[in-house]
């Protein structure tokens, strides 16, 4: 076997989805086929899911990366790269020593393995000074462990922000014999990634953190609850968890000390309102996922009225790199007020999507533009929509916004767990708000009044401004309504439920008007405002008669065809097809 | 199962129940399991199910997992069993098993259709993927086809994101679909079910 060749399939749930199972197939044929014994790994999240499929080749002199592959490409990179050391320039997308702009912004502290190691390896986690972190943690005190986190001045990367340190420091003083770790990896935030792509890369990292939490808080007692929605993740945490064990990083006595720690997962059954700690717990204790009210908080009560440290899977892997390289370098990168890095799951919109970790205060222009190379298409940028049903849309004016959990807040969005979905001019943002709305009072948990029954009414109006039949009163009543779901609700969800509606009144006041006073939809989405029609350039082919699923469409061969308005149902699969672009939407 | 060891290449016809990885009866090697293959579940009843369980509400959950995942749904009689091994009454039982939307009461199709209504896939056309496949199954979101071959649901977000529109058939996603693309992904199941 070549020793200083491997070859990387990018094999994360986004990697899959775009084929790269059947390029693996096609590649362990090839090199049957041309008798080559080489190293093939399938790695985790390489972070340009706009290239996937994607495979790499490691030589001595570097990395060749090749994406965006079809089945034929693999006999080509097989034959003209592995057997005669020519590289496949068609699909090249850099040799070594090429730096890929997608990558100079980025910074990777979190993301480091991902993509880069065998996520189902240990040895491979060990090779990268994985567990290194954990030693560390184990040669000090528990205060000290403490002390370091604080120093490193990292937040909570779930949402909130809330400084790390300081939430074990109030878990390490509840007085009891019994502790719990949580890690909550329920990502449950339409748009977003992060956490998937992490525990699928790069599972031991997550562990790692777990365990030197463990330790600091006191704990021996430990649950991740993921998402059922993610099953490979799952197999790489229970692969991982297995090794671990083996290796004696988890288990009875872990490297020879007294601390001992042992981690359980705990699937979750697709409920959105289990992302707010107190319902996790509930969740946990096989409960409806209700939240409750805090005082008490976790840290005094939480899992079975338990002590309970509980932080997401970001700012796990954050810890074992924290433990690892020190506190002062990571805090040095970001901004005052917070440390390291942020990951965010770029989409939408936008010609560059993936997993994007960069320091925080970066701008969102730079993500977007520098990083993601702009808007798709032909279209112009209108919005970004951050941080999910509890954010909210920014407009152009606030891209030069440094992300950090402080700035976001000011401008109505929040950081979030980190989806970034970019909306481009063809976006109605009345509907956007009207998805989160259907979204969130959907998921709502019944439990509050404001949430439960505010959600829907929002809802119900904007549905009429869709529709054309919204009134002037409404834009009052759905501020007001926002308010009082805003005060009167438990939770995350419910306080945050109206953010993106009061974002896109805010920044997008005009949008709503026009589909109040004008009875349009500027971006051509809403369909009780809309109509196609056929215009001249119609040269009669029939591909949309053909097309339309309720047969309104008729007309001669070789002549301008028609639509009946009366039956259309605006699904817009006539303009898909046109090969002459001669449907038009007003 | 077939497997062959990557070690020593042995062959040999695996029976066990690991998930992950299986020892090589030759070398001892660790081969792995491919994930694509179908891991067959040991057949198990119930009561099987509730033996692996401590009798303590903490368990509900994960036993309501694993039943739907052998009978492919909650059937009322096992509802039964579960409330009276875990001595909590039925109302409560069926309590949290509706709050969670990955449980049902109903079987489901051979295959299940999944598609994705996360933020990117709303804004790259979900709906329009929506209304190819309820055309193409003659279903609506949420039923069953009358043949049982496919169920039809939405879920909320798969997280891939990048890849939007994206849906999920059993346990697989397809990304970057356009009408075109999601029929066509529904006919290679077509003629794969049996």
């Amino acid at each position: 076997m070549n020793e200083e060749r491997r070859v990387l399939v990018g094999y994360a749930s986004c990697g899959i989805a775009a084929g790269s199972e059947q390029i693996y197939e096609e590649l362990t044929d090839q090199l049957e086929e041309h008798e080559i014994d080489i190293q093939v790994d399938k790695v985790g999240c390489i972070g340009m899911c706009h290239n996937e499929p994607i495979l790499e080749i490691e030589e001595e002199d570097g990395k060749y990366t090749y994406g965006n592959l079809e089945e034929d490409d693999v006999e080509k990179i097989v034959g003209q790269h592995l057997e005669d050391n020519t590289p496949y320039e068609e699909r090249l997308i850099t040799a070594p020593g090429e730096e890929y702009d997608y990558f100079s912004e980025q910074k990777k502290l979190v993301l480091r393995n991902s993509g880069v190691i065998d996520p189902e390896s240990i040895g491979d986690y060990l090779e990268k000074d994985g567990y290194e972190g954990l030693k560390n943690a184990l040669d000090e005190e528990p205060d000290e462990v403490i002390e370091t986190i604080k120093e490193s001045n990292l937040r909570g990367r779930g949402g909130a922000g809330f400084p790390t340190g300081v939430k074990w420091q109030f878990a390490r003083d509840a007085d009891s014999d019994e502790k719990y770790i949580i890690c909550n990896a329920d990502e449950g935030d339409p748009g977003a990634f992060m956490d998937r792509s992490l525990l699928e890369g790069d599972p031991h990292a997550v562990l790692e953190g777990m365990i030197i939490g463990g330790y600091a808080i006191g704990a021996d007692k430990a649950y991740i609850y993921c998402r059922a929605e993610y099953p490979l993740a799952l197999r790489r945490l229970n692969i991982a968890i297995d090794q671990a064990k083996e290796k004696g990083f988890l288990g009875d006595n872990i490297l020879g000390t007294d601390f001992s720690f042992d981690i359980k997962i705990k699937e979750g059954a697709g409920a959105f309102v289990c992302g707010e700690e107190t319902a996790l717990m509930h969740s946990i204790e096989g409960k409806r996922g209700m939240p409750r009210p805090r005082p008490p908080f976790p840290a005094q009560e939480g899992l079975f009225d338990e002590p309970t440290n509980i932080n997401n899977v970001e700012t796990w892997a954050n810890v074992s790199y924290i433990m690892r390289e020190g506190a002062k370098g990571f805090a040095e990168i970001g901004t005052d007020e917070s440390g390291g890095t942020k990951v965010f799951a770029l989409a939408g919109k936008i010609k560059r999507g993936g997993l994007v970790e960069v320091p925080l205060g970066t701008t969102l222009q730079e993500i977007i533009y520098d990083i993601g190379n702009g808007i798709e298409g032909d279209n112009e940028f209108k919005a970004v929509q951050l941080g999910g049903p509890s954010g909210g849309c920014l407009p152009s004016e606030h891209l030069d916004t440094p992300v950090d959990y402080e700035t976001l807040t000011d401008a109505g969005a929040i950081m979030g767990s980190g989806g970034m979905v970019v909306m481009a001019d063809s976006d109605c943002m009345v509907n956007v708000a009207q998805y989160f709305l259907d979204f969130t009072q959907e998921e709502s948990c019944g439990k509050c009044t404001f949430c439960r029954v505010g959600t829907k009414r929002m809802l119900e109006m904007l549905d009429d401004f869709s529709e054309g039949e919204g009134t002037a009163e409404d834009i009052e009543r759905l501020r007001y309504l926002a308010d009082k779901i805003n005060s009167h609700s438990l939770c995350g969800l419910g306080q945050t439920a109206p953010n993106p509606v009061l974002t896109t009144l805010r920044y997008f006041e005009d949008e709503y008007e026009a589909h109040l006073e004008e009875d349009t939809c500027p971006a051509a989405v809403c369909k009780e405002l809309i109509e196609y029609s056929i215009t001249d350039d119609c040269i009669g082919c029939g591909q949309c008669a053909q097309e339309c699923p309720e047969d309104a469409i008729t007309g001669e061969s070789q002549e301008k065809h028609e639509i009946d308005q009366e039956v259309c149902i605006k699904c817009g699969a006539c303009q898909e097809v046109c090969p002459v672009d001669a449907v038009e939407v007003e | 199962m077939k497997l062959e060891c990557e070690n020593c290449g042995f062959e040999w016809d695996y029976q066990g129940e690991e998930q992950y990885y299986a020892t090589c009866p030759e070398c001892q090697y660790e081969v792995e399991i491919p994930a694509e293959a179908e891991v067959v579940a040991p057949e198990r009843d119930i009561e099987d199910i509730l033996e692996e369980h401590p009798a303590e509400q903490s368990s509900l959950i994960p036993i309501l997992q694993e039943t739907q995942e052998q009978y492919g749904y909650l059937p009322k009689e096992v509802i039964e069993d579960i409330a009276g091994y875990l001595g909590l009454p039925e109302s409560k039982i069926y309590g949290v098993a509706t709050f969670y939307a990955q449980f049902r009461f109903e079987p489901q199709g051979e295959h299940v259709v999944r598609i994705c209504h996360g933020t990117a896939c709303h804004v790259k056309g979900a709906d329009a993927i929506t209304e190819t496949v309820e055309n193409e199954l003659g279903i609506d979101t949420g039923e069953t086809s009358e043949d049982g071959t496919f169920t039809l649901e939405r879920v909320a977000c798969l997280g891939c994101c990048s890849l939007a529109p994206v849906i999920m058939v059993d346990d697989t996603a397809h990304g970057d679909l356009t009408r075109e693309k999601v029929k066509d992904v529904i006919d290679d199941y077509r003629g794969s079910s049996s």
